[in-house]
């Protein structure tokens, strides 16, 4: 455990200065302020909405952005950013001939890939919350305080949170066994593309592609707001079968990876 | 001994790179690893830092099996293996630092480390804009930093000007000398091995050609005596008549074979006994680097 500490310690060491870090916290906020910057923008059309429906539009428009192409798009770039500090200095062999278990060193990195992507989350779910006050207090004309999703809303970043694992594994397995970012990248890229087809298509199975789970996420949300149209509750079930898939895939993958990294010759 | 490896073989693919290779090094020694490029030289060192899964054979660092006590045995060892394995976005004191949290050293010991390695002044210094000699020599901090009991350290000197070498030599010796250390070196240069080295290993096509102390392998060549006279073919041809067969005539001189200083006496008595004048004659040991050819062109016939 205390290799595991040490690792984890200084993945945060190596990468506080680099995008991939930083990236977890840029996103969110940049993608908050170009929509406080939007609403803000046209806000005349926003005044006759209630509070309620005023955070839907205001997150809607986030998830929008992130929930169907720019999350997986980003769990992609994190997990090759966090490999590709060892690869681009070459430092595998150093890193794997330290007095450390190899099992500390592989879930350290895991676990720092997890972390970001948390920040990340977390970032979107508080910033989204403060955009909405901010935009109150700088156009009293919007009701923002009249309403209020959080709960729903904070759910729903824990649902996108879980589907997104299986992703995050395999990502970080491709990128930990290849170093160069075209490869990680073009296998993620085209099995999200599939997957969105897959979802479009309202294919049977698509529960079982982990690359769909995160717009499955939304989709579902999507399609629990149509139907229940009035109300404007946000139903939020956190756990459904393809969020088991995503458990599974994610801790299959994770435990497949740590046998290969046992196992691999570091050239 | 610090170093055992018993019948170490391995292969990429078809290819056998290293072939039942039985290293013995000494503690408290400096062991040169010499062989020409593509030897298997950097092929065994990562099998002695457990990068390399052995295939056939088995290693004992510290007389310990190095797969079931790998931890143990890489906590006493610092390694330095081809070119040095640096974060280039981080400066050269934020390497050794986060080095040192990895290893749990003293945050102090840094720049005692820096100090040594001289590069305090460059310690701010983003690592990615040091030269080729300054990464090396990071990478050489970066290796002693734990107080390592052995050091691997494959080609340290690539890169380096002659002072840097000359530094690094000296460096390497005050290690073994006066801190106890054993130092495994690798290298495809022979006069660069032979100034430290206390003990030698050569291999060549992933075979142990050669291994003893530096003295040994000396031993191995046989000296001779050279001889500057007026004429050297008539010369030459004198002591064949006087059966003293010359090794070879060259226009610089005649190297005969060497059996003892009163030997070497007759032969210039006999030489000048009989009107050839005789510029020189001393006792020749043959050149190391010749000698290092010799044995791995043999390997190869």
């Amino acid at each position: 455990m205390k290799g595991f500490w040490l690792s984890f310690r200084s993945e945060f060491y190596k990468s506080r200065k680099t995008l991939g870090f930083w990236g977890s916290i840029l996103l969110p906020l940049l993608i908050c302020m170009l929509v406080f910057w939007g609403t803000y923008a046209h806000s005349e059309k926003m005044q006759q909405l209630s509070g309620t429906l005023l955070w839907l539009q205001l997150s809607g428009g986030i998830l929008n952005i992130m929930g169907v192409l720019l999350l997986p798009m980003y769990i992609i770039f994190l997990s090759y950013s966090v490999n590709n500090i060892e690869h681009k200095s070459e430092t595998w062999k150093t890193l794997f001939s330290l007095p450390i278990p190899k099992w500390s060193v592989y879930s350290a990195k895991y676990a720092y890939a997890f972390m970001l992507l948390v920040i990340c989350l977390s970032l979107f779910f508080s910033l989204t919350i403060a955009t909405g006050y901010l935009l109150e207090l700088v156009k009293p004309e919007l009701k923002f305080h009249e309403g209020s999703i959080s709960e729903s809303l904070l759910r729903l970043y824990i649902k996108l949170f879980f589907n997104s694992l299986g992703i995050l594994s395999i990502q970080f397995l491709l990128s930990l066994l290849w170093s160069d970012f075209i490869k990680p990248m073009g296998v993620g890229f085209l099995l999200l593309i599939a997957s969105g087809i897959g979802v479009g298509a309202n294919w049977k199975y698509i529960y079982l592609v982990p690359y769909a789970h995160p717009m499955l996420a939304i989709m579902n949300v999507i399609r629990r707001a149509k139907a229940s149209f009035g109300s404007f509750n946000i139903n939020v079930v956190l756990l459904t079968r393809e969020t088991y898939v995503s458990f599974i895939v994610a801790a299959v993958v994770f435990v497949a990876g740590f046998f290969i990294v046992q196992k691999r010759s570091v050239r | 001994m610090v170093i055992r490896t018993e019948e170490l073989s391995f292969n990429f693919g078809n290819q056998q790179v290293v072939k039942s290779l039985s290293l013995n090094v000494p503690s408290n020694s400096i062991y040169g690893f010499l062989g020409p490029n593509g030897a298997g030289k950097t092929t065994t060192i990562k099998m002695l830092l457990n990068l390399l899964k052995t295939q056939y054979g088995s290693i004992y660092i510290f007389e310990q099996e190095l797969n079931k006590n790998r931890v143990q045995i890489l906590s006493q060892i610092g390694s330095l293996i081809e070119q040095p394995a640096i974060y280039s976005h981080l400066t050269g004191k934020e390497n050794l630092l986060n080095r040192a949290m990895l290893v749990q050293v003293a945050k102090n010991r840094v720049d005692d480390i820096l100090k040594l390695v001289q590069l305090d002044h460059a310690a701010d210094k983003k690592a990615g804009k040091y030269s080729l000699g300054m990464k090396q020599r990071l990478g050489i901090g970066l290796a002693l930093l734990a107080d390592p009991k052995l050091l691997i350290l494959d080609e340290p000197t690539n890169g380096l000007d002659p002072n840097g070498i000359i530094e690094m030599r000296e460096l390497l010796i005050d290690l073994v000398r006066n801190h106890d250390k054993t130092v495994f070196v690798s290298s495809h240069l022979l006069s660069e091995v032979e100034k430290m080295a206390t003990h030698v290993g050569i291999i060549n096509h992933g075979e142990l050609l050669f291994q003893g102390s530096i003295t040994e392998l000396r031993d191995v060549s046989k000296p001779l005596i050279h001889i500057e006279t007026e004429d050297n073919v008539a010369a030459a041809n004198f002591l064949m008549k006087q059966n003293i067969i010359p090794v070879e005539v060259k226009d610089e001189g005649i190297l005969a074979p060497y059996i003892s200083r009163e030997d070497m006496g007759r032969v210039n008595s006999l030489l000048t006994g009989n009107g050839y004048q005789v510029y020189s004659i001393c006792k020749q040991q043959k050149d190391l680097e010749k000698l290092f050819l010799d044995i791995t062109k043999k390997a190869q016939a």
